[in-house]
């Protein structure tokens, strides 16, 4: 039963990793996008997109640090 | 079931590159019984009460640290006690496994260690197991683990080199800096635009400058001794929950202590909307207070466990595959995750320091409508 749990649990991170990488992926393309259209602002788009970004992968690592309790169990 | 600590993979790493330069197909199969990867890991990424130097788990050698419990009274006596003392196995009939710990021996006697965690024993001399969890009674247990000598460490370690820095200014006065604060000038620099005066009103910030940097500065330091495998290092102080919880809070206290009209304004009667939506917006926003500092929480926590997660899983490869020459693939790629967690280690700083700016500044903001 311990080891259905695991697997179970490892899907659960796999789906919180899809949705970080599309997630983290969109904020890097347009950041991207934003600086080649005005690198002056490189600076202020940065900090935005580290932001953004943090922001999504906390929401991420809930769902990881879920599926490691989901796995102890 | 051999446990490795972090030095030994670190001897290991080196003897298994030298080893591949010569030997291949060397086999250690013999050496042990079975290698589960999960146990190790997890063994590794908890706190203990020794700090491992080298040689196997059993028999190698290790700084024992002291153990003190407030048990009646306050009892003072070194780890050793425990990881010297009468090892017990009790086999579980219905599902087969067997549980593992320790008995306490001389003045530890009457305590057992399990998992790192110290129960007391009952009357039959024995520990209780209902599963895999013991439900004896645990002793309050202050001891100084291998996560609290590395945190007194990593706090000394920031003790002295901001007081060489400041002291390069105080004795020179705001000249070209030289030295140590040659180094860390931009990194202060840093911290006090990009972090403080970026996110928190021209006028306020500087109240906060000494806190932003102070978690900064914290959290780089004690994420870069984590990375280091041996002993100033090799304690996992950053993805600790507890430490985290105690940043976290410290955040949230200085975001309420600072909180202004305005601030509390916005949670408990929120301008702008209508007022059913005021009552409903009221919850939301008390929420709100506490999951911001919690995910900070989780952030930092995760983060650096998931690191040093990463890179025991790829050490591991060598042993689950039971062959020398799957370190051609597992060394690489665990040096790649260890470069990346320098850059995480940075990062992890600089964001807890820049969200907690970030709170900061929305709790000092004054009202401009």
């Amino acid at each position: 039963m311990t080891g259905m749990f695991g697997s179970i649990a490892a899907i659960g991170a796999g789906l919180a990793v899809l949705g970080a990488g599309l997630g983290i992926g969109r904020i890097g393309g347009s950041a991207v996008e934003g600086i080649a259209r005005n690198p002056e602002a490189s600076g202020k788009i940065q900090t935005a997109m580290i932001i953004a970004a943090a922001l999504i992968e906390g929401v991420a690592l809930f769902g990881v640090v879920v599926g490691l309790l989901g796995a102890k169990a | 079931m051999q446990h490795f600590s972090k030095l030994s993979f670190f001897i290991r790493k080196v003897a298994f590159l030298l080893a591949f330069l010569g030997i291949s197909g060397f086999s250690f199969a013999n050496e042990e019984k079975e290698f589960n990867v999960s146990e190790m890991i997890m063994h590794h990424i908890k706190d203990a009460h020794e700090w491992h130097l080298f040689g196997p788990e059993h028999g190698g050698t290790s700084i024992y640290l002291p153990i003190i419990l407030l048990d009646g009274g306050i009892k003072t006596f070194s780890s050793s006690h425990f990881y010297h003392g009468t090892p017990v196995s009790i086999e579980n009939k219905e599902s087969g496994s067997s549980v593992h710990y320790v008995k306490g021996v001389g003045p530890a006697e009457g305590y057992a260690m399990y998992h790192e965690e110290i129960y007391k024993l009952d009357k039959a001399g024995m520990l209780q197991f209902e599963g895999e969890h013991p439900h004896n009674a645990q002793p309050m247990d202050f001891s100084i683990t291998k996560n609290v000598m590395s945190l007194l460490m990593g706090a000394f370690l920031v003790l002295i080199i901001m007081f060489t820095v400041a002291k390069f200014y105080r004795k020179n006065g705001a000249v070209a800096p030289k030295g140590l604060a040659k180094f860390f000038e931009p990194i202060i620099v840093m911290v006090r635009d990009d972090i403080a005066k970026a996110n928190i009103n021209e006028h306020k910030y500087h109240k906060y400058v000494p806190y932003l940097l102070t978690i900064f500065f914290f959290i780089w330091f004690n994420n870069m001794l984590g990375l280091i495998p041996f002993l100033p290092g090799g304690a996992n102080l950053t993805g600790n929950i507890t430490v985290t919880l105690f940043l976290a809070v410290c955040t949230l206290l200085v975001t309420l202590f600072s909180g202004n009209k305005n601030y509390w304004g916005h949670i408990f009667w929120m301008p702008g909307v209508p007022v059913p939506m005021k009552f409903f917006m009221m919850p939301i926003e008390i929420i709100g207070i506490f999951t911001k500092p919690f995910a900070l929480m989780i952030r930092l926590f995760a983060n650096i466990t998931a690191g040093h997660i990463i890179v025991l899983a790829l050490i591991s490869i060598i042993f689950v595959n039971k062959n020398i020459a799957w370190a051609g693939l597992s060394v690489p790629m665990a040096l790649f995750i260890s470069i990346l967690e320098v850059l995480v280690a940075f990062l992890q700083g600089f964001l807890f320091a820049m969200l907690s700016a970030l709170f900061i500044g929305a709790a000092v903001e004054e009202a401009h409508h």
